[in-house]
């Protein structure tokens, strides 16, 4: 008898084994792949360390802090970043919810554009950055051919140009970026009950009545939240920069030189990895860029809080 | 069960402190013994795939299968960074940039050579600047931890067919006062660059470098700024008042100008770009390393290569001429067993070897070996090696201290922002720059106060 019940037993795990079994694999994998970098950086924050010296971190307390936040050129990425940030998803949200509003109504082929518009966000920002390195090319790129500009001498160099670098990183990633947008606004716009129109049409309200006191409202929610993505990925820009202009083209604004699309990401990359490999420096930076999207990401979930509630 | 078990892990662990105890405790002969397999890390190119070439032949001889990893050079550096940030052994060998050195050197990440490269009679055998360059650290000291494997320099590519048409000839020399031919000094190179540069035929000067990414503008300026007798440290390393003198602003004056005679678009331009510009027939001169002249030299990929013909570089108004170094010499990785250690030296020897260096040169390395430099089948094998031996005797490299990527960087964004961003002074410019790396050297404590 004994002997029959103890495999039987076995066979059986208890709700609690059970759970522990699948939590558990996790929350280790969580602590070593995110928890223990999260901690061991911060400390390293606060240290003079290179990864790739063998001298073991030297504590110097708030000294990286006070050089991310007192040099002239990391406040210059900040405020390249904030810009581009700013520039950036602002025309993303227009291109994005304007493209949304064109093809909410359906019409012959409509799936078959809406499914084209999606395809650059699909690619991979390496080759997006490197195709477009070339069609900005003033020489036999055809944006220039596009804006009449048939004399490559006097066609403006989209990436050589300080003026214009940062306007040609803008232009591809709303060109990459703005298709996402009108994904989530397309489903919002798909979830707004008919009868809310239906009901304005009988009170004679107007388009743009009806536009500004039904369909916004009613796609806000998702507005925001495609906002909240696009501006924590713009903060995180680093791979269509180095695919376009490695951070260049440079500046001479004074006394000083200042690359003119060096985002916090490719300064950061540059920081923490050779030649330089500052790796206490650039966990400091890297704590600093969290804090601030950290920041920007709260105002933004309040805004969302608001308009759900509202 | 869990007694026993534990019971048997320790057993073990025991027995396992006990047996590499006793192996501890009795010195071994350092011997090559018992490897089978070499690796090597090196760049994704060409002549990585005549390394691994070799080391088929290496393998046919000795059995020692010898395997050439590649990483794209965009990533190159990153990846053996994270090896040696832990220490590991995942490569034997590392074939390594010039700049390197000092800083593997001193975080102890490169094998000692110089016994081994003077007692085999090696040091010798190689062309002294490039000894100096790829091996040596700190420079002068007779200490080298690299054995000159790909040696490689600035020097340039021109169009034959419009230099040698009688048309041009005539012209040129009624412009300029002086015969059309492969420029002597950078000024006449300049002349030419201006005579060449034809917007409405699509056809320009000259193609230099300008990319801000990692050292490209630098390695380019440092072409004339040498020649013209700037350098980027004095004997002490002091910077102020070196890197901004009158010759490094008079070089960077004309680094500039020959930025206006270059094709429109290689305002972030390397190697790949100038091969490009002068492929598709924009440029009549390009500099490059000698590394990607092959390709120029291929009619499948270059429609000119019949009428491409390589200089070195000019010499400044002094008769100073220097190229700017690139290439890399081959390192042996700390991390290893004394018995890797000792089969990567063997590999080494056998490598340097006045025969093995001659078939590294036939296949397509650049060998730095001064018997295979001088011998007449090594100059006659391709156009450009005549003027790639000649550029080897008078190289010269950015610094090689461990500091050397935070004093690039200022480098790397002045030059930019005067070259290509065309605004201030070539004497603003160097003297931010001058300033900019005089407090890196302060605060990393190589000067004082």
């Amino acid at each position: 008898m004994s002997s029959y019940s103890q495999p039987a037993r076995r066979r059986h795990l208890g709700d609690k084994r059970l759970i522990q079994m699948f939590i558990i694999p996790t929350v280790v994998l969580l602590i070593l792949m995110n928890v223990f970098p999260l901690i061991y950086s911060l400390y390293l924050s606060f240290t003079e360390y290179s990864a790739i010296n063998p001298t073991p971190p030297q504590w110097v307390g708030l000294d990286n802090y006070k050089k991310v936040l007192s040099d002239n050129l990391y406040w210059h990425n900040f405020a390249v970043t904030g810009r581009y940030a700013l520039i950036s998803v602002s025309l993303q949200m227009i291109v994005g919810f304007g493209l949304a509003m064109l093809l909410k109504e359906k019409f012959k082929g409509s799936g078959l554009l809406t499914t084209l518009i999606l395809v650059p966000m699909m690619l991979s920002p390496a080759v997006v950055g490197a195709f477009w390195k070339n069609i900005f090319n003033p020489s036999f790129g055809i944006f220039d051919q596009f804006l009449g500009y048939s004399d490559p001498n006097t066609a403006p160099e989209w990436l050589g140009d300080p003026d214009l670098a940062l306007w040609a990183v803008v232009i591809v990633d709303v060109w990459m970026w703005s298709p996402f947008v009108m994904l989530l606004s397309l489903a919002g716009l798909s979830a707004i009950p008919d009868y809310l129109y239906e009901a304005a049409a009988i009170d004679r309200a107007s388009a743009w009545f009806q536009f500004r006191r039904i369909t916004l409202p009613q796609v806000m929610p998702l507005l925001l939240i495609a906002v909240l993505f696009r501006t924590i990925e713009a903060f995180k820009q680093f791979d269509l920069v180095m695919g376009l202009t490695g951070g260049g083209p440079s500046l001479l604004q004074g006394t000083q030189a200042v690359n003119v699309t060096e985002t916090v990401s490719v300064k950061l990359f540059r920081l923490a990895m050779p030649p330089q490999a500052q790796t206490g420096l650039s966990s400091a930076m890297a704590y600093v860029v969290l804090v601030i999207i950290i920041a920007i990401s709260n105002l933004y979930i309040r805004a969302l809080n608001k308009v759900r509630e509202g | 069960m869990l007694k026993k078990t534990f019971s048997v892990v320790v057993l073990i662990a025991l027995l396992s402190i006990a047996f590499t105890s006793n192996f501890a405790a009795t010195p071994r002969p350092v011997q090559a013994q018992g490897v089978s397999e070499l690796t090597i890390w090196w760049a994704e190119w060409d002549p990585a795939n005549y390394l691994q070439q070799i080391g088929n032949e290496y393998e046919a001889e000795t059995g020692i299968k010898v395997t050439v990893v590649q990483e794209p050079w965009a990533s190159y550096y990153n990846k053996v960074g994270a090896e040696w940030a832990v220490q590991g052994d995942s490569f034997d060998m590392v074939v390594g940039d010039s700049q390197w050195v000092g800083q593997a050197v001193e975080a102890g990440h490169y094998v000692d050579l110089t016994a081994f490269l003077n007692d085999n009679g090696i040091t010798e055998t190689v062309t002294p600047a490039t000894l100096q360059y790829y091996g040596e650290y700190p420079t002068g000291s007779g200490t080298y931890y690299a054995y000159p494997t790909e040696g490689d320099a600035n020097g340039w590519a021109y169009r034959k067919d419009l230099f040698e048409d009688p048309d041009n000839m005539a012209a040129f020399e009624a412009e300029y006062g002086y015969p059309l031919a492969i420029p002597e000094t950078w000024e006449q190179l300049r002349d030419i660059a201006k005579f060449f540069t034809r917007p409405d035929d699509g056809l320009y000067g000259v193609g230099i470098y300008t990319q801000v990414d990692y050292d490209a503008i630098t390695m380019g300026f440092e072409n004339i700024m040498f020649s013209y007798g700037a350098d980027w440290k004095d004997a002490d390393n002091n910077v102020l008042g070196v890197v901004n003198s009158p010759e490094a602003v008079a070089a960077l004056e004309l680094y500039g100008e020959l930025y206006d005679y270059a094709p429109p678009g290689t305002d972030n331009a390397f190697f790949a770009e100038m091969n490009n510009v002068f492929i598709n027939g924009q440029a009549a001169m390009i500099m490059n390393y000698f590394a990607f002249f092959p390709s120029l030299d291929n009619p499948d990929i270059n429609p000119y290569s019949d009428s491409t013909g390589y200089f070195p570089m000019p010499t400044g108004p002094t008769g100073g001429r220097f190229a700017a170094l690139g290439g890399q010499g081959i390192s042996v990785n700390s991390y290893i067993s004394d018995e890797r250690k000792q089969a990567s030296l063997d590999f080494i020897k056998w490598f340097a070897t006045p025969e093995v260096q001659a078939r590294w040169a036939a296949i397509g390395g650049y060998t730095c070996n001064i018997e295979v430099l001088e011998s007449e089948a090594f100059l006659t094998q391709t156009p450009y090696n005549a003027a790639f031996a000649e550029t080897m005797t008078f190289v010269k490299d950015f610094w090689n201290i461990p500091q050397f990527g935070l004093l690039l960087e200022p480098a790397q964004r002045y030059l930019h922002a005067y070259v290509v961003g065309g605004e201030g002074t070539a004497q603003a410019a160097l003297d931010g720059m001058a300033f900019e790396m005089d407090e890196i050297l302060i605060a990393e404590g190589v000067i004082s106060e």
